[in-house]
């Protein structure tokens, strides 16, 4: 059996086995609690430059498939299981999670204590760390100044590593709504099927697309999507959306969406100890007074203690629409004199609950109101 | 918006006495939710027959109503105690029928009452198989292709329709009861026809077969503001076919994709609201095709659960609790999550464990059984083990069942394949370990799956476990990284010697030696995102340990494990009662159990709790953690059954102090010379008697004290293998029947007793404190000795007994309890033949009628025993006002008489050929589970026991007596009087000649054996219904094949069988007590109000 090392920032480290890809990476180390969905969470562009460590022990069993891939590639930095599937088991099963692991030179590290490392990070924080596993491999020391050397979370910007090169159309399902122009900041595959399924046309455009280029389209609404990264290091996104926000037409935001609004309206982001990251996760509804159970996968958030409040920037009264009942995170925005409106968690889940699919309604019902 | 302002007042149902499909799991959730509305300052009252619940304890309500759960009886509780509302929907099939039967009797209209947590018209959609399938198309399911069919005409013409196999479900049945598989004509007349007499509506459903599909269940909450959470999901080993409550099930659901998951629970959401459950738990039943993924729904119940419980503690998420709570107003935001309690309860539980249940089932008690599993549940019990994976869960579950087999082995010799493929196709209780071996003795895993349907995943899984037994098997040497890979799946250090072909000590030994022992990780629902403050605790081979001990004095207590006949809820009743009452005193309490169905792993319950097997290299582990600081008094080893107790020897080598009567004295009463220098120093007598390792040896026994003889292994609970010899070919029968369970040796000999006709048989459960006895009660068994004291009626007050004789037995209570220097409990039974005291047997531990006591009498025993084991004395405890002044053996006049009545399972065994397996009484135990009665008289008492355990005396109709002769001089003053009260009596011709003699007007009848074609016998009148009380005494073998063709149909009729003439004898005044008008109520607080006068 070949072993292979998680080394942690803080000099951790913990012994396993090679799982996936043989070699050494790098990432933010995170936990994500979904019991479900792996494939989706490998494949979710937001986990970029994180090593993802699965709470559930058995990962693998119902292998991969081309549907419910959220992109094209597997996008985790790292992986870190208990224990892996030997086999693969279910009728749409196309591919074994180790196989696709390797094909994307995915490195992996299983059986090791994944508990007591997510207890770790639980009570330390997230932080950095490295898989180590192969041949000729450095020694523990070695190994924890590569891991102290490498880059932080807070303060990067990941949008180009993970956007479209070139911008692109999808046609709209059946009867044409309106068209919405997509900032692609590492896009999921299910939201542009939510927002194509409802009769809009999408044309989706890089990260570093400019104000004009997109004001020239002239589309019926804006989207932003969820994605990796600092918000803080965004700042000509956030500049951009001010810009389209001026323009009056409907604006909808997931996730990094959301932290892009919060920063564009006036508000700060700052980064969670640990992050949400699981498909569990209870959301208060504040207009509805209902319980949401939603899909999450962020480290940052916007800070709004307040129930509402005036837009710093200029656009009028906000109000925090959602809000996480296990800590209070603000989870949701609403802007009260523009037509523009967020979410922190992930309405289009996949993997996860579909309570809040309601939200990609709503969004179609605000472009054709102001259509 | 938080509580509702306008409920002061529920009225909670119980669900009655524990029958399969229907057991703990209900005292759990009733439990708490009794707790939860008193914390929450509402008055509670309760009905349950069931005394040997936590439930009925005059603590959980304002009024406890120990009645019979009828219409009846219901309405007068709510007359007498006007509550505001009924919450129905925690005790079971039981309490929500007794809802809709209240509803359509008018009473809720009548007292403007409530149905809370469930409404009618919800309760109607779940269970109404029409209603139901249009429910589930609409939220976007399939269902099985199916129609209903209310009578034989219909069922065949529908089967047309269908083809065969098809699916045969009785509508408002529990656990499954009376549904099947019909592959043909004739199977569909059988089962539709038993099915059509179950359903109280006349009605079966009849669906497509969905036979190998995969099977789960989601277990869902909503709230009033229509939050909905799914709390657990559960995926069943065995594929569709199996009852859920009969298979190995695994949470959380194992193979399925997140797209498939969220569709299930897209459509549990659409059905929970859509049935209208507007606030509470749901449990909803899937069946997937494994080639398609198309999904069907089985069925959905508006209520908690066997699943939810199990839900409950897999989770840490108390469904019951939570559901009382959403009852009385609450919505799951305001709830907070009491594990984290920082997060609030409406969130989805994440497990970063595995769980797997093991059901436990009695088939030994019932020879003439189809052991083949089924739609129709028959286990009787259940155990849950929790593991980092599934392989260590799935191990320890076995381990858990403490069955000889149920553990995975590895024989040397490879057993030939082809017969256990053909074994495993059918389900039985071991296809489990006939897979394993399958594979161990090479067949492939893909033949496995097209046999079983058991997922490849699964197969996989025993694949690697028999891997992971070869290669440590063939290991040159084992070292710490090798006994640690073993160990992570789950293996038990008896299993890995047994491989290395050493001793399980040695093993234990190599282990301790790398200083390898297990870490204990927490059940927190959050799979490690947030602090859990409540410590529910499993091991796991594995780097880190979250338990630290504390530094406290702490006791550990050891749980009964999974129910089985013999040993259920009762103990369990003891070891709360104890936890509750050290930790009363400030002793921390550590459980440790494995029974999911309980309140002992409620993790509310005792300070730690430890959810594990109950072997001894787990019980140690645990020891060995909680040894690490603060004063380990000991070990209550009295209270969990013969479990436990089994474990009192090995706990004491490894130097465990055990607290209470030393295992050498639990010992010495089982052991059959001491114990009689212990009697003949009191001068008392046991019945002549010897032992025997062997069948000569029996014989020879025999031969000395003459026939019959009452045989008896040694170490046994509920009978087992106990039974009435009369001739030595029955003897040697005896021992090739008991052959193979490997019940007598010669560390385990067989007590032989010369058996007593005739006697009255004497039950004590008593408290000795090393100088004193408290008495808690002396009990009179209504049938005769002979019959087991489980499945025995008894009475407390004794209703014949004089106050002498009741001193006599005291005072033999005492010579005993001096004689094995008891500290704690101790029961003992005699039996009194012509005024001659005879001692039967004495158990120096906590037996089966410690709660009936409690409760009858108003003592609390068992709290009162665990402070004794850990030093109190009878009179501190007398002092202190937790035991009475007088004990048990001075009841003045006045005390209300309580009658104890076993409940049997015989309904939920079929023979092969699908008749009711004999419901005769013997000395081996087989009732499931008691009820109650509770009157000013004895009549009365036994009326309500009677209605309370399903077999109501009718007022009026027909009796149909058949007995044996010796039975017939003492049947005639009964059957006289039910004569006079105006019953029609049937008889076959000798007893009509003979009743006639007396003037007895009675009509003979045909037997069965000598019907001729196209005359109606009097079998066909029971099955008509024509008979509405049976009363047959076995006889010579010729009668015996009658007799039991009477007591089948009788079963199957669901009439009252009286099948000993002293329970009829017993039973005459309560004919005369039903005919008088409904029975009048009274809670328990009341009884203990009058108690108080009647003693000042």
């Amino acid at each position: 059996m070949n072993k292979a090392y998680l080394v942690l920032e803080d000099g951790t480290i913990f012994d396993g086995q090679c799982y996936g890809a043989t070699g050494q990476t790098l990432g933010e180390l995170v936990f994500t609690t979904g019991m479900t969905g792996y494939q989706e969470t490998l494949t979710d562009p937001s986990y970029s430059g994180q090593i993802v460590i699965q709470t559930f022990p058995h990962i693998g069993i119902v292998g991969t498939n081309q549907t419910d891939s959220e992109s094209d590639k597997v996008w985790v930095a790292g992986y870190v299981v208990k224990e892996p599937s030997r086999i693969s088991s279910n009728y749409r099963s196309e591919k074994p999670l180790t196989e696709l692991l390797i094909e994307g030179g995915i490195i992996g590290i299983s059986n090791i204590d994944t508990r007591a490392l997510t207890l770790h990070i639980r009570s330390l924080g997230s932080m950095r760390a490295g898989i180590f596993s192969g041949s000729d491999l450095p020694d523990r020391a070695a190994m924890l100044e590569i891991v102290k050397a490498s880059s932080q979370m807070t303060g990067q910007s990941l949008s180009s590593k993970v956007t479209t090169s070139a911008r692109y159309t999808i046609p709209a399902t059946g009867t044409l709504n309106g068209r919405v122009a997509v900032l692609d900041l590492g896009i999921k595959r299910s939201t542009l099927e939510h927002l194509a399924g409802r009769g809009l046309e999408i044309e989706v455009f890089p990260a570093d697309s400019s104000a004009d280029t997109i004001l020239a389209s002239q589309p019926d609404g804006y989207f932003f999507s969820n994605g990796p990264g600092d918000p803080e290091a965004s700042g000509n996104q956030v500049q951009m959306l001010k810009e389209l926000l001026a323009t009056g037409k409907p604006f909808f935001g997931i996730c990094f969406g959301n932290q892009l609004l919060g920063r564009a309206l006036g508000f700060e982001t700052y980064k969670l100890k640990f992050g949400h990251r699981g498909i569990n996760q209870p959301v208060l509804n504040v207009a509805q007074k209902t319980v949401e159970v939603t899909a999450h996968n962020h480290g940052f958030a916007v800070k709004l203690e307040s129930e509402s409040a005036e837009s710093p920037a200029g656009f009028g009264r906000v109000r925090v629409s959602h809000r996480g009942l296990n800590d209070n995170v603000v989870e949701g925005l609403e802007c009260e004199d523009i037509p523009a409106f967020s979410v922190q968690y992930h309405p289009e889940a996949a993997a996860g609950p579909h309570d809040s699919h309601y939200l990609f309604d709503k969004f179609l019902k605000a472009i054709q109101e102001t259509k | 918006m938080p509580k509702r302002a306008d409920i002061n007042s529920v009225l909670v149902i119980g669900s009655g006495p524990i029958v399969i499909g229907q057991a703990c799991e209900f005292d759990y959730s009733g439990t708490q939710a009794c707790r939860v509305l008193q914390e929450e300052g509402i008055r509670v009252i309760l009905v349950n027959s069931n005394p040997a619940t936590i439930m009925t304890d005059p603590d959980f309500a304002d009024a406890t109503f120990i009645e019979p759960i009828t219409p009846e009886v219901i309405e007068a509780i709510i007359e007498k105690e006007r509550p505001d509302a009924i919450l129905p929907t925690l005790g079971g099939q039981t309490a929500l029928n007794a809802a809709m039967a209240l509803y359509e009797r008018g009473s809720l209209e009548k007292y403007n009452v409530e149905l809370i947590g469930a409404n009618v018209d919800a309760i109607r959609a779940g269970e109404d198989r029409l209603e139901f399938k249009e429910l589930v198309l609409k939220a976007g399911a399939g269902v099985a292709n199916s129609a209903v069919a209310h009578n034989m005409e219909e069922v065949i013409e529908i089967a047309g329709q269908i083809g065969y196999p098809m699916v045969v479900r009785p509508s408002f049945t529990m656990g499954g009861l009376g549904s099947g598989f019909a592959y043909d004509e004739k199977d569909l007349r059988r089962i539709a026809g038993a099915g059509l007499q179950a359903s109280p509506t006349t009605e079966v459903l009849l669906e497509e077969s969905i036979l190998g599909w995969k099977e789960y269940e989601l277990e869902l909450m909503r709230d009033k503001n229509d939050n909905t959470v799914v709390v657990c999901s559960i995926e069943n080993f065995d594929p569709v076919g199996v009852h859920t409550g009969d298979s190995i099930t695994v949470a959380p659901a194992m193979t399925l994709t997140d797209r498939e998951y969220q569709n299930l629970r897209d459509i549990s959401i659409q059905i929970i609201r859509d049935v209208g459950v507007d606030t509470g738990g749901c449990n909803i039943q899937f069946a997937v095709d494994p080639t398609d993924g198309r999904v069907i729904v089985i069925e959905m119940n508006p209520r908690v659960s066997r699943s939810s419980a199990l839900a409950s503690k897999a989770t840490g998420f108390p469904i019951a609790k939570i559901a009382a709570k959403l009852a009385i107003g609450y919505t799951l935001d305001e709830i907070p999550n009491d594990i984290t309690s920082v997060t609030p309860a409406s969130f989805e539980p994440s497990l970063d464990y595995i769980v797997v249940k093991v059901p436990r089932f009695a088939f030994e008690k019932f020879p003439a059984a189809d052991p083949t599993l089924t739609t129709t549940m028959k286990s009787v019990g259940e155990a849950m083990a929790i593991g980092r994976t599934f392989s260590q869960a799935l191990q320890k579950a076995l381990r858990s069942l403490e069955k000889r087999g149920s553990s995975f082995s590895w024989p040397n010799v490879k057993l030939p394949v082809d017969r256990l493929l053909e074994q495993m196709s059918t389900a039985t209780e071991s296809r489990i370990s006939q897979v394993q071996q399958a594979l161990w003795s090479g067949a492939e895993a893909s033949t496995i799956h097209e046999i079983t349907k058991i997922d490849p995943w699964f197969v996989d899984q025993i694949v690697l476990i028999n891997e992971i037994a070869e290669w440590f098997r063939d290991l040159e040497t084992v070292g710490l990284d090798e006994l640690k890979r073993a160990k992570e799946h789950g293996f038990s250090d008896a299993q890995l010697a047994d491989l290395r072909q050493t001793s399980e000590a040695e093993m234990t030994a190599i282990r301790h030696g790398f200083n390898l022992r297990p870490v204990f990780k927490t059940v927190d629902t959050c799979a490690g995102e947030f602090p859990a403050e409540t410590p529910y605790h499993y091991s796991s081979y594995e780097q880190f340990t979250e338990v630290t001990a504390s530094d406290r004095k702490k006791v550990v207590i050891l749980g009964s494990g999974p129910n089985r006949i013999g040993q259920g809820v009762e103990f369990d009743y003891s070891c709360v009662h104890a936890t509750f009452a050290l930790r009363e005193i400030g002793i921390e309490t550590i459980m440790i159990n494995c029974n999911p169905e309980t309140v002992s792993t409620d993790y509310d319950t005792a300070d730690r709790l430890y959810f594990e097997p109950l072997t001894l290299e787990d019980v140690l582990e645990v020891i060995h953690a909680e040894a690490q600081s603060g004063e380990l008094l000991g070990v209550l080893v009295q209270l969990g059954g013969q479990t436990a107790l089994g474990l009192a020897e090995g706990l004491q080598k490894a130097g465990i102090t055990i607290l209470g009567t030393s295992p050498e004295n639990i010992d010495r009463a089982e052991e059959r010379g001491q114990f009689q220098q212990i009697l003949d120093s009191g001068n008392l007598l046991a019945p002549a008697n010897g032992i025997a390792t062997n069948l000569s040896e029996a014989a020879a026994v025999a031969d000395r004290i003459g026939f019959p003889v009452l045989v008896r292994p040694s170490f046994v609970l509920g009978g087992r293998g106990m039974e009435i010899v009369y001739d030595q070919d029955s003897l040697s029968g005896y021992f090739d029947r008991i052959a193979e369970h490997a019940l007598v040796d010669a560390k385990h000999p067989l007590l032989v007793d010369r058996f007593l006709d005739d006697a009255i048989e004497i039950d004590v459960d008593a408290i000795y404190d090393g100088h004193e006895l408290f008495i808690g009660g002396v009990m009179e068994h209504i049938e005769e000795a002979g019959i087991h004291s489980g499945d025995s009626s008894c009475t407390l007050p004794p209703i014949t007994l004089s106050q002498n004789q009741i001193n006599r037995v005291a005072a033999a209570t005492d010579v005993i309890a001096k004689g094995l220097n008891v500290i704690g409990l101790l029961n003992v039974q005699f039996a009194l033949a012509s005024d001659v005291l005879y001692v039967l047997e004495a158990n120096p531990r906590a037996s089966r009628t410690v709660p009936f006591v409690s409760k009858a009498l108003g003592t609390t025993l068992a709290k009162a025993a665990a402070r004794v084991m850990v030093g109190a004395t009878i009179a501190e405890l007398v002092a202190e006002g937790n035991l009475p002044h007088q004990d048990g053996r001075h009841l003045p006049p006045g005390t209300p008489i309580s009658v104890k009545e076993a409940v049997l399972p015989f309904k939920r065994f079929a023979t092969a050929d699908g008749r009711f397996v004999d419901s005769l009484l013997g000395p081996e135990m087989r009732s499931t589970g008691e009820v109650m009665g509770i009157d000013k008289d004895f009549p009365t008492a036994f009326a309500k026991s009677q209605a309370g355990s399903g077999s109501a005396l009718p007022t009026s109709g027909t009796v149909f007596v058949s007995v044996a002769d010796r039975d017939k001089p003492q049947l005639l003053l009964p059957v006289r009087r039910l004569d006079q009260l105006g019953y029609r009596i049937l008889a076959t011709e000798g007893t009509a000649q003979m009743l006639a003699r007396h003037g007895i007007k009675a009509e003979s009848v045909i037997k069965h054996s000598e019907a001729k074609s196209g005359e109606v016998s009097i079998v066909d009148m029971i099955t008509n219904g024509q008979v509405d009380v049976v009363v047959n005494t076995p006889s010579g073998a010729d009668a015996r094949v009658d007799g039991y063709e009477i007591r089948a149909a009788t079963t199957a009729a669901d009439k009252p069988i009286f099948t000993t003439v002293a329970q009829l004898c017993a039973a005459i005044g309560s004919f005369e007590v039903v005919r008088e008008g409904p029975f009048s109520v009274k809670p328990l607080q009341e009884y203990a109000q009058e108690r108080i006068e009647l003693l000042t």
